[in-house]
């Protein structure tokens, strides 16, 4: 027994010894990647020392560490995919990726896991590709600190900047990802952590879930693309912390929920965005502690979504504090503080002592007749909304908040609360 | 000629700038913007709160006061034009020192407050500013019309009547026809015409001109092009003041004409 636990501990340090360094550089002995795959074994470290490699589509199926020194290119030349891995345990760190080739048939990456785990791809530069960081039947995976950019046009010819699918347990930590469809995509993934990220101009999203449950996402900032995420057909999802700006246009969204259930939304800023919350049959969803400043609609809740609860929001400078297709709703709307709430606090308690309705008469109407927008801020308008705020008619009597408190929430200077961890 | 101007327009001026009315004029603003901005703490907020008061109590003040001094003015007027002097350089010096006060005392009780809330607090002064432009440009269209509407009529109570009228349908009448005729023929492609329809007055054409900075998000909103050209560029901002110059131009040249042929 002794000497078995003594035999292992000599094991263990014998075997790093064992590993293999290959070094491959424009002078050294190998100098084309493809060799270093071919000669290297399980456990080894490949390390790329400058250079630009054009090598067409490279395959790893061995568990190496791939370490690029002064910033090695690895150039797809806009035809093919760059480098896909079929191994566990594979590192990829300091590379540059560029023109991984679009294609209509498959989705070809820079880098692209199958059914793979505990990979690593840490502080490299993704230039110019179709999908960037690709994960297929992946697990226990990190993709940190990479500056992945792209120049998608049009959502005809680009691809997402890290895609996952049928993935779980990523950590998808501290990168930047602009000018792709979708900056990060999640399809059938559960249990990964999107943390510390910047998304931004991207042609569609930029944080897509699909199918995918029990995930979180936090600290991360999406500006200026057409949805700064969408969560559809999701469950699960714990939304903490982020940012969500200028996300402006026609069909665009801060955060974007279609059918998407126990859902989780707190300590956000929508700031300038067309719509801060577009909910369409969302349940169960709860909205706490945000703050929606100076958005176009602060909420477009549609009446098939249920159950949802907004509490301790702070509503600041919205054109449109919430609007809804419907004049029934079955949600609810608690003691949040909303700017434009005209009532008094005789008791001093802090809370309104009379309901606040914050579907205005011509958010209904702008909604029927968009051209009315025109007349915003019209004596005229100002008029009817104080009418009907008086004698409710056309607005959803449903939607009210009959406790609106008196002054701005500062849930920013609170700590977190324990349930805010990752799950 | 050019020193007539200069002399009435000083004289206006400073007659004016010690009146009580102007002075009045200045304090009303700052104490309700000031009120609003200390009290609401929300700037955003308080523009869309002075913006209402430049829509409703700017035009309504510049025309009653614009009209009131007129009047008071008329002998003193009269007298000046039995010297050798040009008709039209009188009537250039009386609209340029009387819109110039009005605007001043606009200016200055609408934008001090928003100074001094400044100091310690974060401020959008895109924002702020065109309120300020808008208001100025909102005092110098009526003062125009108050004088066209003063010099063309003898008896100062059918002016103010008119007066009151033209606020009246300005600020309120025409948004609702406005809105009447969007409801009405919302099947037909009447992005264009809603557009121009809203440039033609100019209460609206001030309020728009603040909104394509204020609301911008919101107009973002829907996707019609002709709306998306005009609001989504500095197009809209451009025409809108064009269109409010002409709105100065065009009522003060007729006033300088009618004074100048008109038999006292």
């Amino acid at each position: 027994m002794f000497l078995r636990r003594w035999f292992f501990l000599i094991w263990l340090l014998v075997v790093p010894v064992w590993a293999r360094t290959i070094t491959v550089c424009s002078t050294c002995e190998v100098r084309t990647l493809r060799a270093a795959f071919q000669a290297a074994q399980d456990g080894d470290t490949i390390v790329v020392d400058g250079g630009h490699y054009a090598e067409g589509h490279l395959v790893l199926k061995k568990s190496v560490t791939l370490v690029g020194k002064n910033l090695p290119v690895i150039d797809g030349e806009g035809k093919v995919e760059i480098l896909t891995v079929k191994a566990n345990g594979v590192t990829i760190r300091g590379f540059e990726f560029r023109g991984a080739g679009v294609n209509f048939v498959e989705d070809q990456a820079a880098v692209k896991f199958v059914d793979a785990e505990r990979c690593l791809v840490e502080k490299n530069r993704f230039i110019d590709n179709f999908f960037a960081i690709y994960l297929q039947r992946s697990r226990h995976c990190r993709i940190i600190d990479n500056y992945i950019v792209s120049n998608a046009e049009n959502e005809l010819y680009s691809g997402n900047g890290i895609h996952l699918w049928n993935s779980y347990d990523v950590d998808i930590e501290g990168n930047y990802v602009a000018h792709h469809r979708d900056g990060i995509y999640l399809e059938f993934v559960r249990d990964s952590r999107i943390v510390n990220n910047v998304s931004e101009n991207q042609v569609r999203y930029g944080l897509h879930f699909m199918f995918s449950e029990k995930n979180v996402f936090r600290h991360n900032v999406f500006r200026h693309s057409g949805a700064g995420v969408a969560v559809m057909y999701s469950k699960h999802t714990l939304m903490v912390d982020n940012r969500f700006e200028y996300n402006w246009g026609g069909a665009s969204y801060g955060l974007l929920l279609k059918d998407i259930d126990d859902s989780d939304i707190r300590r956000n800023v929508f700031f300038r965005n067309t719509v801060g919350i577009y909910a369409d049959g969302s349940n169960r969803t709860s909205v706490y502690a945000n703050d929606f400043v100076q958005n176009g609609y602060a909420l477009r809740i549609f009446a098939n979504s249920m159950g949802m609860i907004f509490m301790y929001n702070n509503f600041l400078g919205n054109t449109f504090d919430v609007t809804t297709n419907s004049t029934e709703s079955y949600n609810s709307y608690l003691k949040n503080y909303w700017d434009k709430y005209q009532g008094y606090d005789l008791n001093k308690d802090g809370i309104g002592d009379v309901p606040y309705r914050p579907v205005s008469l011509f958010a209904m109407m702008a909604e029927n007749y968009p051209q009315a927008l025109v007349l915003l801020h019209s004596p005229l308008v100002q008029l009817m909304n104080q009418a009907e705020r008086v004698f409710p008619v056309f607005t959803p009597k449903a939607i009210e908040d009959d406790q609106p408190m008196m002054f701005q929430i500062l849930w920013s200077k609170s700590k977190p609360s324990p349930s805010d961890t990752a799950p | 000629m050019r020193g007539t101007t200069y002399k009435i327009f000083k004289y206006t001026l400073s007659d004016l700038l010690r009146s009580r009315w102007i002075l009045g004029y200045a304090l009303l603003f700052a104490a309700v913007s000031g009120g609003i901005l200390y009290l609401g703490d929300q700037p955003t907020q308080a523009v869309v709160s002075v913006l209402n008061l430049v829509i409703l109590v700017v035009p309504l003040v510049s025309l009653v006061l614009g009209l009131m001094y007129h009047y008071a003015n008329r002998d003193f007027a009269l007298l000046v034009l039995t010297q050798p002097v040009h008709r039209a350089s009188v009537f250039r010096g009386q609209y340029l020192g009387l819109s110039l006060a009005l605007a001043l005392a606009y200016l200055v009780g609408a934008g001090v407050p928003f100074l001094l809330y400044a100091i310690g607090n974060p401020v959008d002064w895109a924002q702020v500013g065109l309120v300020l432009l808008a208001g100025t440009l909102v005092s110098l269209v009526f003062t125009a019309l108050a004088l066209y509407i003063g010099v063309a009529h003898d008896e100062r109570v059918r002016a103010l009547g008119l007066a009151i009228g033209i606020w009246f349908s300005l600020t309120m009448i025409y948004d609702s026809l406005l809105l009447l005729f969007i409801i009405l023929a919302e099947a037909y492609p009447i992005d264009p015409w809603v557009i121009g329809l809203s440039m033609v007055n100019p209460v609206d054409l001030a309020r728009v001109m603040v909104l394509l900075k204020l609301d911008t998000a919101a107009l973002m909103g829907y996707t019609g092009a002709v709306f998306n050209k005009f609001l989504g560029s500095n197009l809209g901002l451009l025409l809108a003041l064009l269109a409010l110059l002409l709105w100065i131009l065009v009522p003060a040249w007729r006033a300088q004409r009618v004074f100048s042929r008109r038999d006292f």
